[in-house]
Parts: C-alpha cells; structure tokens; sequence
C-alpha cells in the first residue's frame, strides 16, 4: 500500500473558489480510483492555499489486483476439420489469443475458449494517465488560458506539480509543466525548489518555508494572534466571513493591530464596518458592550510587522477610505433624498423594466393595495408609502455609488437624519431585507409592505418578460426575492394569498408560473427550514397553498396532532375512500350530489353519517378561529366510526341507488374533512 | 526618497532589462493606458512584443476640481505589456517593486481577485488587484480577449497606478504632497490642470459642440474601415491607414467620457454611445488582424 501526494501549483486563487475546487480535485481523484478498481480502503484529505491546491491518499494499492480473462473463440467443427487438426479459422484463434494450440479448451457450448491472466497495471502508470484530468475536470466559476486559445484552461496559470506516490514521481504534463517532486514556499518567506519525499515530508518543509498548508491551522493562528494584540476588554467583532477569506488569502497569516482617528467613529457603524470588514477586510473592533472602536485588525500574508510599516500603511489607507466616506456625506445631505426622486429616472432597473422612477412608483400603487388588503392603519399605510416613494433615492447618492452593499441602509440612515419619521427610515433601511437565508425580516410593518412590494414588482417584471430562473441560473435573485416574501408573510403574520401576490406582481402571461414558483419556495421553507415532514407539507399544500402563513399554521397543526393514535389510521381510511372515489369517478362526480337520509343503512353507516354531521359543526367553527390542531383532533375522533363502517359496510353495493348514495356520502365526508390537510398524502409507518 | 520621477525611471528601467521596449506616452486623451496602439493594437495577432510606457490617463468624470487628495481628473499609469506572458511573472512584478525600493519581506503583498473588463474594447482578461498594506497598487491581467477576438499568444498587463505608489513609498496622504522631484511637487506640477479641467468637463464644456465632434470621428473611423474593406491590392492593404483610424475609435471615446462627465448623457443613450464605440473599436481590430495577415 502506498501514499500519493499531489499538489498544483497555481498563481493566487480566488479566495472563495478554494474550497469546492478541493471538494472537485478529491471526487474526480476518487472516481478515478473507483473506475480502476484501486479505491478500497484509500482515505484522503485535501489542503489548499492561495497557490496551491493538495490531495494526500493514504493505502493505495500500488498496482491493479490481476483479472482473469476469458477469450470466446470459433466452434469446435470450425476449428479443427475432421482429422482433429488445427484449421486456419483455429490457428488465427490461437495467434489472436497469443497461445499455442495445445492452450486452447473447448467450453460445454462446444466452442473454443482461452483463459488469459490479465497482469493490473501500475498504479503509478494509471494515474500518471488519469491525472491531468483529474486536475482540469475540476470546476471554477471562471476560468482562463495561458498558453493559447487551444491550451487548457485553469482558474489562474500552473506553475509547479507535485505528485509523489511513495516517493516516486508520477509522470504528467500540464501546459507544459512537467510534474516532479519539488515544492516551493512562501513568496517572499519560503525558499524555491524544495525537494519533498512524503505528506509528512511535504507539510515539515512548508511549515520550515512559513506555509501553514492547513486552512484549521491558518485559521487558529490568526484567531490566537488577534485575540492577542487586544487588552481591556476589547475583542474583534465576530465575521466568520471574513475570517475565512482571510485564511484563503494568506500561506503565513499574521494579524496586526492598527489605529484610525476618533473623530471618524461620528460616521455611522454601517459605514465604517462595510469600509473596513468589506473592502479592506480588516476585523472592526469592538469593547465589552459591542460598541465600535477606533481600532482594526489587518492580517498580513507574513510572519510580522516589526518597524510598524505594515501598520501604518494599512492605517493610511483606511484613514482615506474613511475621509471619502466622510466627504461623501456631506455631499450628500446637499440634496436631501425627497429631492432625489425625479432623478431615478436616469436609473435604470433592468434595461426591459425601465427605470427606478418606473419601479419606484409602481412600488407604492403595490403598497397600497398590500394596505388596503390587510387593513393596515391609516399611519401606518402613509409610513409605508412614503417609504416606498423614498426606499430607492440612495441609488442616486454618492456615499451608495462608493458602497453599493450599502443600499437601503444609506437610504434609511439618510431619511433619519433629514427628518423623515422613525417608521419610514426603518423601512427604507430594511427594505432590500431578508437578504440571506440567516437574516432577519424588517422590523416593522411598514418595511415589511415596502420589502414585499419592491420584491413583487422584480419577480413581476421578470417573469411579464419571461426572463425566469431556470436550472441554477438565476442572476436577477428571483428565487431569493420570492422566498424574501414567503418568509415575511409566515414570519411577519401577514395573511395575504399566492393569488393576490400574483395579482399585484403584474407577471402578466406569466402569472401561472409566478404562482408555482412561490409555491414551490413555500414548499421549501416549511421543508428545509422549518423542518417540517415532506408528506406533512404535500398534505397541506394539497389541500390548499393559498395563504402561506395559513399554510404554515396548518402544517404545524398538522405535526403535532400527527402522534396521537387515531390519527394515521384515520389517514389510512381517507386514502382508501379516495382510491374507492377514484375508481367510481371521481369525488367530483358524487360531492356536489345530496345524501338520501333513507337510503342510508342503520348501524354502522348510520353511526358514521350522524357522527359526520355531529363533529362538521364544531370542525369548521375550529377552522373559523384558526384552531387546527384542535380541528384535527376532532376529525381524528372519527377513526372509530370510520373502521367499523369499513368493517361492517360494503361501500359498493349491489343496489345501484345505495351505493351511488354511499359513495355521495364518502365524497361529503372527504371534502368535508379535508381542507386542512389532504390526509392521503400522510405517508404511515 | 524616491521621487515620482526616480519611481517611473526605475521601473522603466528594470523592464527595459526584460527586453521590453521603452515607449512614450500616446500622445491623444485617452481613459486608460490599454487604449493606446502599443497595448490595444499590439496584443491582437501572433507577434510577441514588450513594451513599457508611461500614459496619462484622463478620466473627466474623476476630477475633483484639485480638492481631493485621492482622485484625479488625470493620472498616470505606468503600463506594461508582456506577449507572450513569461511563467515567472508574477516573481518578475515582484522583483519590479522591489526595484523601487518596497521591501516585500517586509510589506503585505496581496494578489485579490479582479477580473478586468473595458466595454468600449470589447477587451478583458482574468486577474487580480496587486494590494500592498491594503492599498491597490497595480491591476495585473491576463488578456483574454481585445477588441472582440480571442488572443492566441496571451499577454500580461500590469498597470501600476503611478500617484498611488509613490505616496506609499513617501509616505504622505495626498497625491498633491508627492515630490515629483527633490524640489517641486506633484502640486506645483499638477494642481492647475485639475482645476481647469474639472471646470471645463463639469462646466464649460459645450455639450452640442462635443456630441458633433463624436459623430464627425465616428463617420471617419467608420468611414475608413469599411473603405478598407473594399481594398482588393494586398500591397494597397499593408499601407491602408488604419493606424489614423483607431485615433479616431480613441477621440470618440474620450469625447463620450466628456459628455458623460458633463451628465449629459440619458441612461439608455449611455448604453447605446458604449455599444457604437465598441462596435468602431471590434470593426477596427478585425480590420487590423486582417492587415497584420497581410504585411506577415
């Protein structure tokens, strides 16, 4: 068994390419030992630097296990004529089969056949052919070329390639590149040309050449260093973001502590951390109390800063990041942002959809109409509107041309500070929210009718204009924007239907599909985040998607009756009185039809039929108020009643009335029953 | 100290030893020093060529009216073009900041992804920007592709921004304090031009007259590159002025420069103006392709 180490050297790699390119580089190395029979009980691990992406395997079987082979050759009668010697048909067998005559046996189908050991090759040799594959199959969002339009493509150019297996050279080529046994080391730190023999080898030698091969170890270093530089309290304002970036920038991260003026801390947190942790990723950091110092962490690709010149070089540059900010303020607060309406008109939203004037004002008409459905206040409603009128006005400023990331929140910060009320200035700066899967909805309602307008009004545009997500391509954020507005309606408590969503979208020829697409995003939010049980959902949703946050409710209602015993049996008879429905035509044919009191059998149908009628009353007052767990519970009281009319009755009597009549009754007890949840889609067991 | 002058002299310097022919700058306005002949022209085709130049860069929405420390109507880049691009480039660009006196033992080099792209060129390429102590010191790209056509011999351009490195290496906050030399300033130097030019391109400029002059060098870059089109003479073709066509791609794209400066332009007439440049510039480069083919 042997070790296989592999390391491509490359010119700086994206930071946040890194880690699935490793995940690729294992899974194309792994199917290639699977494909020739070499996988079993390999184990690997893969490390990455900026310039450098790794691959160690341990137990790998040095060659291919040997395989017996068996050749077919022609029948008998044809091989050999009737004295028993060889013809011309079974001595060309036997030279193809690369034996003599007397190796050849006749199988029970009375033809020829040989049987041949097929030696496994070298491992050595198979990877040597399999590895530049391996190594150009694996996925970057963007890739190059360096060597010409017909060389291959990379994420950025192959200068080195290791690979070692048990100290031997695996041979191969890229661009070029021959691969050898020699490493090289930090930049400016390490050394060139650096002879490795093993992984154990290779990881002392770049530890000695100041790369710490180990994103962990990177990574705890900067944490241990960082905690470090800071006293009296004061700690680096968490960003795990940024911290791994940062370990994907540096082989040799060091952190180094730095100062700015305090006067700039009069500029707004959002500002001055978008500033540091975005563009300059520098750790903000902060005292006991969370509050904001001036002071940053930057980590350096380097072993340290002894004169302080890294220091100061990073303080210079953030000092001027700071005053550009200041400055854009400023000027900004020149022209208040209700004097910036008219100018979104040289805004464009998407060159179809015109303007931001255009969506702006198409924006407030939808939040009306989001108020009026709702019944929302009238202050609240003018909150609101305001808002909407004002929420895109910071495209217009300079401070949000310098921090696009900003958007919003300049405009709330700027609403604030010009006098416009606390509801409208919460609003603008939450509207573009929930950005991210993690991040909150906007605080209060006015954000949230701006928030699911603004988002309405997209998905709208794009879908009127077929421009849809399709597969994972979806470069306008539409999925985000649809499963924002889910998540405010359930979170938020806000009752409004798919339907009217639709409605107010403008998708045009299109809203069909909008329909679906929030259905299908609904569907993944009470899934994948809530966690509820995927038949509990397809139950619900089949009965009705309408109302997301009715939706919900009944989903939860639905999770929670679910233990209690007579529930799934029960769920068990709807399904069976679907299927009978279905064989008879369907529940359609008999739902819109009378029952026949005196057709009715006495006993258990009977039983049945005036327990229906008893429990329908008291179900729908439940479902009235919103009580559907206890609405469910009062259906799932039916499971007796249930089982014995399927014990004692057979539903498809001989007696055409009687049994037309049956099946109206079914139908009635199935619609009845089932728009909180279409209990045939609950999966027992 | 090294001044702004010991700073260009020096990297000349270190690239002429890499073979690299030392230029002058291009001598019409333009945004960048990838617009010139010897970047633009000189990367299409299969012949290898090193060049270093300096190019005042004027980018007329940029202008501060001289009261910004950190921006500039005009700045000058210090552009170099390696085709083909060697494999120890990154070490030489290296080994080119360290001839100017940055100790990268001691300093934060960073290479952060930054992938370029100029519209008007129908250029861009794969990258990244050069970050020395978190300041963005030199846009460092390989082509992929100029003037709409796939580049078979790829090259490498690094633009060092010229103010930028040299307040770093002297250590003051404002472009305006860099000693050009020992005894006058970038400010003696420079501080005049940024006014007046902030001036005309915010203020003055004529609008009518601008737009005018757009179409004028449109119709004759135009106007000569479909006539060389039509040119069947191969020897006729190798002294086709194409040359003085392209300066006529480059007046018009600092003339919309201008007009957008001036906010005179609508948001979708912007999109069209860039649409109408590039369409000049990929005509032209194809033309320019063509003609290479001819003179061999």
């Amino acid at each position: 068994m042997a070790e296989f180490l592999l390391e491509i050297g490359v010119e700086e790699i994206p930071d946040w390419m890194i880690e699935p390119a490793c995940e690729h580089l294992k899974r194309n190395f792994l199917d290639v030992l699977a494909e020739t029979g070499l996988a079993e009980g390999v184990t690997c691990v893969t490390h990455a630097t900026p310039r450098r992406l790794v691959l160690a395997a341990q137990q790998v079987p040095e060659r291919q296990a040997d395989k017996e082979e068996v050749l077919k050759g022609p029948p008998r009668k044809i091989a050999f004529d009737t004295g028993g010697n060889p013809t011309k048909a079974g001595e060309g067998f036997a030279r193809r089969a690369g034996v003599a005559m007397t190796g050849i046996q006749v199988g029970i189908d009375d033809r020829l056949f040989v049987k041949r050991i097929v030696k496994g090759r070298e491992t050595l040799e198979i990877l040597g052919e399999a590895l530049p594959a391996v190594i150009l199959k694996i996925h970057f969002p963007k890739t190059m070329y360096w060597t010409g339009k017909s060389g291959p493509r990379f994420i950025r150019p192959i200068r080195w390639l290791v690979a070692l297996l048990d100290g031997r050279v695996v041979p191969f080529e890229i661009a070029g590149v021959a691969s050898g046994g020699s490493t090289q080391g930090h930049r400016r730190l390490g050394s060139v040309g650096i002879d490795v023999t093993s992984f154990a080898d290779y990881q002392d030698q770049l530890d000695e050449n100041y790369v710490l091969l180990s994103a962990q170890t990177r990574r705890e270093r900067i944490e241990k260093l960082a905690e470090e530089l800071l006293h009296d309290g004061l700690r680096v304002r968490k960003n795990d973001k940024l911290l791994k970036t940062l370990c994907y920038l540096t082989e040799y991260p060091t952190p180094i502590l730095g100062k700015f003026e305090e006067e700039f801390l009069d500029l707004p947190e959002e500002v001055l951390e978008t500033v540091m942790q975005h563009h300059q990723r520098y750790f903000a950091v902060e005292n006991a109390n969370g509050k904001l110092q001036p002071q940053f962490i930057a980590v350096a690709n380097l072993d340290g800063d002894p004169a302080g010149e890294i220091q100061r070089g990073h303080e210079r540059v953030l000092r001027a990041r700071f005053n550009d900010g200041r400055f854009f303020w400023e000027v900004d607060q020149k022209q208040k942002l209700s004097d910036r309406v008219e100018d979104l008109e040289g805004v464009v939203f998407h060159a179809k959809l015109g303007t931001y004037l255009a969506k702006s004002r198409r924006t407030v008409k939808i939040v009306g109409e989001i108020a009026s459905e709702l019944g929302v206040n009238d202050e609240t409603s003018r909150h609101a509107h305001r808002a909407a009128e004002l929420a895109k006005c910071d495209l217009t400023t300079a401070m949000v041309g310098e921090f696009p990331e900003l958007q919003g929140v300049i405009g709330g910060l700027y609403a604030a500070c010009q006098g416009e009320p606390r509801e409208v200035a919460d609003a603008i700066y939450d509207h573009y929210l929930p950005a991210g899967a993690e991040e909150e909805i906007p605080r209060g309602l006015a954000g949230r009718m701006v928030a699911i307008a603004d988002k309405l009004d997209t998905l709208g545009g794009f879908f009127a204009s077929g421009m849809m997500p399709s597969g994972s391509r979806d470069p306008f954020a539409l999925r985000r924007a649809a499963y924002g507005i889910i998540r405010i309606l359930i979170e938020g408590e806000l009752p409004l239907s798919v339907d009217r969503l639709c409605e107010l979208a403008g998708a045009g020829g299109h809203a069909g599909d909008l329909h679906a697409f929030f259905v299908e995003r609904l569907r993944y939010y009470l899934r994948e985040v809530r966690g509820y049980r995927y038949d509990e959902v397809n139950a619900v949703i089949g009965a009705s998607s309408e109302v997301p946050l009715d939706v919900r409710l009944r989903t939860e209602a639905i999770s929670r009756v679910r233990p209690t015993p007579d529930f799934e049996p029960l769920a068990v008879s709807f399904k069976r009185i679907e299927n009978i429905l279905r064989k008879a035509g369907g529940v359609e044919k008999y739902a819109m039809r009378k029952v026949a009191m005196d057709l009715l059998e006495e006993g258990s149908e009977a039983d049945l039929y005036r327990a229906v009628t008893a429990l329908s009353a008291q179900v729908s007052r439940r479902k009235r108020m919103g009580e559907y767990a206890l609405a469910l519970r009062a259906i799932a009281s039916l499971r007796p009643a249930v089982d014995r009319f399927f014990d004692d009755v057979l539903v498809m009597a001989e007696d055409e009335a009687v049994r037309n009549n049956r099946l109206v009754f079914l139908a009635h007890l199935l619609t009845e029953f089932s728009t909180i949840a279409d209990f045939g889609e609950i999966v027992s067991g | 100290m090294h001044t702004y002058q010991d700073i260009i002299r020096d990297l000349k310097s270190f690239w002429a030893q890499q073979d690299a022919v030392i230029q002058e700058p291009f001598d019409m306005e333009v945004g960048a020093g990838t617009m010139c002949p010897e970047t633009f022209l000189r990367v299409l085709g299969p012949k290898p060529y090193r060049t270093v130049y300096v190019q005042p860069s004027r980018r007329p929405a940029d202008g501060r009216y001289g009261e910004n420390p950190n921006r500039l109507y005009k700045h000058m880049q210090l552009q170099v073009i390696l085709k083909p691009s060697p494999d120890d480039i990154v070490e030489l660009y290296m080994r080119s900041l360290e001839a100017i006196g940055i100790d990268l033992r001691r300093h934060d080099f960073k290479l952060e992804e930054d992938n370029w792209e100029a519209p008007t060129l129908g250029a861009w390429g794969i990258g990244w920007q050069v970050m020395l102590d978190g300041l963005e010191i030199t846009q460092f790209t390989y082509f992929q592709q100029c003037g709409g056509i796939d580049l078979d011999l790829v090259p490498v351009e690094l633009t060092y921004g010229l103010e930028r490195l040299t307040a770093f290496l002297q250590n003051v906050d404002s472009m305006y304090d860099i000693q050009w030399n020992d005894t006058w300033t970038y400010r003696d130097v420079r501080l005049l031009d940024e006014q007046q030019y902030s001036v005309y391109n915010f203020e003055k400029a004529d609008v009518s007259a601008i737009r005018k002059a757009f179409e004028i060098h449109e119709a004759e870059s135009r106007r000569l590159v479909d006539e060389y089109g039509t040119v069947e003479d191969r020897a006729e073709r190798v002294h086709f002025p194409l040359l003085p066509a392209y300066d006529q791609v480059l007046k018009c794209s600092h003339l919309f420069n201008t007009l957008d400066a001036r906010g005179a332009i609508s948001v979708a007439e912007r999109a069209a103006m860039i649409q109408r440049v590039r369409k000049l510039a990929v005509s032209l480069a194809a033309a320019w392709m063509d003609q290479q083919e001819a003179i061999g």
